[in-house]
């Protein structure tokens, strides 16, 4: 999308850019118009209303036409704020540019001078400025420029700093290329879009503060007159004779409002993190557009998945992180999910309870069974009661998935709370009695602590508190050991066994690692590209994988012992997600892929008890087939 | 914590030397003769050369600095010429004046603000968001002067709620209610430029809180969306908002002179301009001074505060 595009989308910023364009060009066209001499005083003629005699907008205290000295004053305006904005991005640009380039001392020395300048309570300066140089518009430019440069000259900093260590800075020293030429024609052209923004994002600041100057007597000096300095004149008939005050005001407030739209629509369209609509922040639940929700099934079932489907709606693109997913979890039950990153399994976690972010996520489709009930679909309010409630999630990076402000203690606390309001007191023997639980050493000691000072491990233990604090009936564990160490993971894996087998739990165990769920989990599902290519008991899978993914997988685990055998990575990438094939989304990585993979859609077929897998040539069939 | 707080304490005075010399130096820029400017343009030769040398302006400019400096130190801020009046004590009035006028907006623009932003965000893209959002293009585009003008027509001539201008009514008693409805309109009107510029940041602020993986755990345990919103992703929003709100202050405090010549407030604003016009230095100098101190150590308190409300910084 191109940046003029972009622009154009924005209707606020395209009104803005026709409103500014409008009154630039009538600012530059003011002296070829027919209008009255702005300066011409008539004082019979003082004080008329607008359209009185002929006078459109009417005449101040001295019968000076008003429509006149609004056009010229408007002028004035618009010609000081944008030359002040010029002269302090110019300035400031320089000076960020050279601090960021040069690094060491340079920097240090100019920023810090740049530090001391901002401490300053910013129209404060500018009086000091005015004070020193006298009254007068030019003087007042200076000043507000002057005022301006060291906000550019951060912002400018903070982005050379960046490019300065870029490959292509060094391969333009290495060729021999001069500071000086480098900083032209390598740096300045990255920091351009940011000095327009920051320009861009000033300049009506800058015409007020222009204005304000010109308002305080301190600006242009009469007859001479900007829009500041008319409504400072205006201001002693302002009960009187509202118009005189109305007239320059309203112009000021157009010019300032269009710019700042113009300004916004610039910064939103050069700026790549919006583009993308990465800025919305996920609603409270995950959004549902679905059809006729499939019915439910499995009444032993715990949780039952039928045909689920999320997808990532961005930018006209429609990418299927889960397509179609079947999955049954009973009572007690551990099942764990495996896959590479991006083959979904996240998200199907996620969909459950409605945590996917959306925007960008939408369910499309299918249904998820809680005890009967679907909760796909279900009322914000069903969902966020057995969320964490009966229902609850452990997640993969305990320092980002904590909250850093809150301490542990705090955290725990409020999770038991807002499921079963007690006081405080019992709240806290309770959470101190779950860290007990998850085997969490000096409990009460550390219950005040910030997830900070704790280590990963305790970090994980904490999370896993906070889903125990209710005592769900299903535990959701989203890569919980991931990001641990190995002997931590060990330990954190022994403990979720430990508290499956005393309190009945029911889990669902994503990983990327089959080590993981040899020791965990009475049956798997391999995920691939947001389906599920094979499912079934995890010592029978193990023993004999049937689909060829699975195999490879399972290739790529070390085992300890077994030093001669090769690690085989796979080959190839999994597919994009927005441009799934037809057929088997494995076939162009495996090795026994055929024509026949690459059409139609392959089914999950039974193959033995318990067993399904979505291939039509697996690495092994049931005995009294084919 | 103590050690934090001198930590920050000593850090200051760098900063407070900055603000000292670069002062000094702009009021050295002036051109032309202060003492001329004093006497007017009627003084004999020896008059002039007689008071530069009262004044010190004979001697190189390091040395005048470090006098000046130390006299600031010990309180001397000079003498005001026009007012004939020590400036310090002048200041001291003025500021106070100017501090209750902006404190007051101050307060006012940091608790809407917020709160606009924090809403703006949890309702982003439904109407109270748009709403929102134009409000505050609309405030932070109008020219504090122009509004409180406006104001000054439609509350105080037109709909009489509130006096047209000054702190205290010119006959009648001085109490808190007199004050109050004196204080309202600038207090207000001083807020609106802040307000729109701290919802501004504060949307997006929250806006890149609430997309954090801890808001999916607070929403993972179940806790109301209302709890989400003020409880976990305002209070860390809010360490992003507290340094934007220390610039603000900033803001507050030096743009109270439109709004102080505006609606007559006598404060240290318009002592400042009023002190321009008639060329009295020392005056401007001692006042620019004293209120760029104060906001330096406004801005310490900041820190601390923004160290409280974040562990993680507070060693």
């Amino acid at each position: 999308m191109n940046f003029l595009g972009l622009l154009a989308r924005n209707r606020l910023a395209l009104l803005g850019l026709v409103v500014v364009l409008m009154i630039t060009v009538l600012a530059l066209l003011t002296p070829l118009l027919p209008l009255a001499d702005p300066d011409v005083t008539n004082t019979a003629n003082r004080f008329k209303r607008p359209f009185e005699d002929g006078a459109i907008l009417g005449t101040d205290h001295l019968g000076r036409d008003l429509l006149s000295r609004l056009f010229w004053g408007s002028r004035l305006s618009l010609a000081v704020g944008f030359a002040s904005a010029l002269v302090a991005a110019t300035i400031g640009a320089t000076i960020g540019i050279i601090a960021g380039f040069h690094g060491g001392w340079t920097d240090n020395v100019i920023m810090r001078g740049v530090d001391m300048l901002m401490a300053f309570p910013y129209i404060l300066l500018a009086l000091a400025i005015v004070a020193a140089l006298g009254p007068g518009l030019m003087n007042a430019l200076i000043a507000v420029a002057a005022v301006n440069i060291p906000f550019f000259a951060r912002n400018i900093r903070g982005v050379t700093v960046g490019i300065a260590h870029r490959e292509f800075v060094d391969a333009a020293r290495l060729s021999g290329m001069g500071n000086t030429r480098i900083i032209l024609t390598e740096v300045l052209p990255n920091v351009i879009p940011v000095i327009i923004i920051a320009m861009s994002t000033t300049v009506g600041w800058m015409i007020l503060e222009t204005a304000g100057l010109s308002f305080l007597g301190l600006g242009s000096q009469p007859p001479q007159a900007d829009l500041g300095s008319m409504l400072g004149e205006a201001r002693s008939a302002l009960i009187t004779n509202p118009h005189t005050s109305v007239v320059p005001g309203a112009m000021i407030l157009i010019i300032v409002i269009s710019i700042n739209l113009l300004g916004d629509g610039i910064r939103d369209a050069l700026d790549p993190r919006l583009k993308s609509g990465a800025l919305s922040r996920p609603m409270p639940r995950t959004l549902v557009r679905r059809g006729e929700p499939s019915a439910g099934k499995g009444s032993s079932a715990l949780l039952a998945l039928s045909g689920l489907e999320t997808q990532f709606h961005a930018n006209s693109r429609v990418y299927r992180a889960v397509s179609g997913v079947d999955l049954v979890v009973r009572p007690g039950e551990c099942v764990g999910i495996i896959g590479e990153s991006g083959s979904g399994k996240s998200v199907t976690a996620l969909s459950v309870m409605g945590l996917v972010a959306s925007p960008p996520g939408v369910i499309t489709a299918g249904s998820a069974h809680f005890s009967g009930q679907d909760l796909i679909g279900a009322e914000y309010g069903t969902l966020r009661r057995l969320r964490g409630d009966r229902v609850a999630y452990v997640f993969q990076d305990p320092l980002s998935t904590l909250h850093p402000l809150y301490t542990v203690g705090e955290q725990l606390v409020e999770a038991v709370r807002v499921h079963h309001p007690m006081p405080k007191v019992r709240a806290r023997e309770h959470a101190v009695g779950l860290l007990h639980s998850v085997r969490f050493p000096n409990a009460k000691e550390r219950f005040d602590s910030y997830p900070h000072e704790l280590s990963g491990g305790m970090r994980q233990r904490v999370g896993i508190a906070m889903a125990l604090a209710n005592d769900p009936d299903l535990i959701i564990a989203d890569e919980p050991t991931t990001a641990l160490d190995v002997t931590v993971q060990a330990r954190i894996l022994t403990l979720l066994r430990e508290l499956q087998r005393e309190r009945g739990l029911a889990i669902i165990f994503i990983t990327h690692d089959f080590g993981v769920i040899a020791q965990l989990c009475d049956r798997v599902a391999v995920m691939y590209a947001g389906r599920i290519v094979e499912e079934g008991p995890t010592d029978a899978i193990l023993k004999s994988p049937a689909h060829p993914y699975t195999a490879r997988l399972m290739a790529c685990v070390p085992e300890l012992g077994q030093e001669r055998r090769r690690l085989t990575a796979i080959p190839g990438l999994p597919p994009v997600l927005d441009d799934l094939p037809d057929g088997c989304a494995f076939a162009e990585r495996c090795h026994r892929a055929t024509d026949a993979c690459r059409v139609g859609n392959i089914a999950l077929a039974g193959l033995a008890t318990e067993r399904v897998v979505r291939c039509i040539d697996p690495e092994f069939r049931a005995a009294g087939t084919a | 914590m103590a050690g934090y707080i001198l930590k920050r304490l000593v850090s200051a005075i760098p900063v407070l030397l900055g603000i000292s010399i670069i002062v000094f130096l702009i009021m050295a820029m002036i051109p032309g003769d202060p003492a001329m400017a004093i006497l007017g343009s009627y003084a004999t030769p020896e008059n002039v050369e007689k008071l530069n040398r009262d004044l010190g302006l004979d001697k190189p400019l390091v040395q005048r600095y470090l006098i000046w400096l130390g006299n600031l130190v010990q309180g001397d801020f000079g003498r005001s010429f026009s007012l004939n009046r020590a400036v310090l004590d002048e200041v001291l009035e003025r500021f106070n004046t100017t501090l209750l006028l902006a404190g007051t907006s101050f307060v006012i623009c940091s608790i809407l603000g917020v709160s606009a932003g924090a809403i703006a965000a949890a309702r982003q893209f439904a109407l109270a968001d748009k709403a929102i959002t134009f409000v505050v293009l609309l405030g932070i585009s109008i020219p504090s002067f122009f509004l409180g003008m406006m104001m000054i027509l439609l509350f105080s001539v037109n709909l009489r709620w509130f006096p047209v201008s000054g702190m205290w009514p010119i006959y009648g008693t001085r109490d808190l209610s007199a004050l109050v409805s004196h204080l309202t309109l600038p207090a207000l009107v001083l807020a609106v430029v802040a307000t729109g510029v701290i919802a501004r940041l504060s949307r997006s602020a929250m806006l890149e809180v609430l997309r954090q993986d801890f808001i999916r755990t607070a929403r993972a345990k179940g806790v109301h969306e209302r709890g989400v919103i003020w409880r976990h992703a305002l209070r860390a929003a809010m360490v992003s908002i507290i340094p934007v709100l220390g610039v603000q202050a900033g803001f507050v405090l030096s743009g109270a002179v439109y709004v102080e010549i505006v609606f007559q407030w006598p404060g240290v604003g318009r002592m400042l301009v009023d002190a321009i016009l008639k060329r009295d230095i020392l005056l401007v100098q001692g006042g620019v001074v004293f209120v760029a101190a104060c906001y330096v150590m406004f801005n310490l308190a900041v820190d601390v505060a923004q160290s409280l409300l974040d562990p993680r910084i507070r060693t």
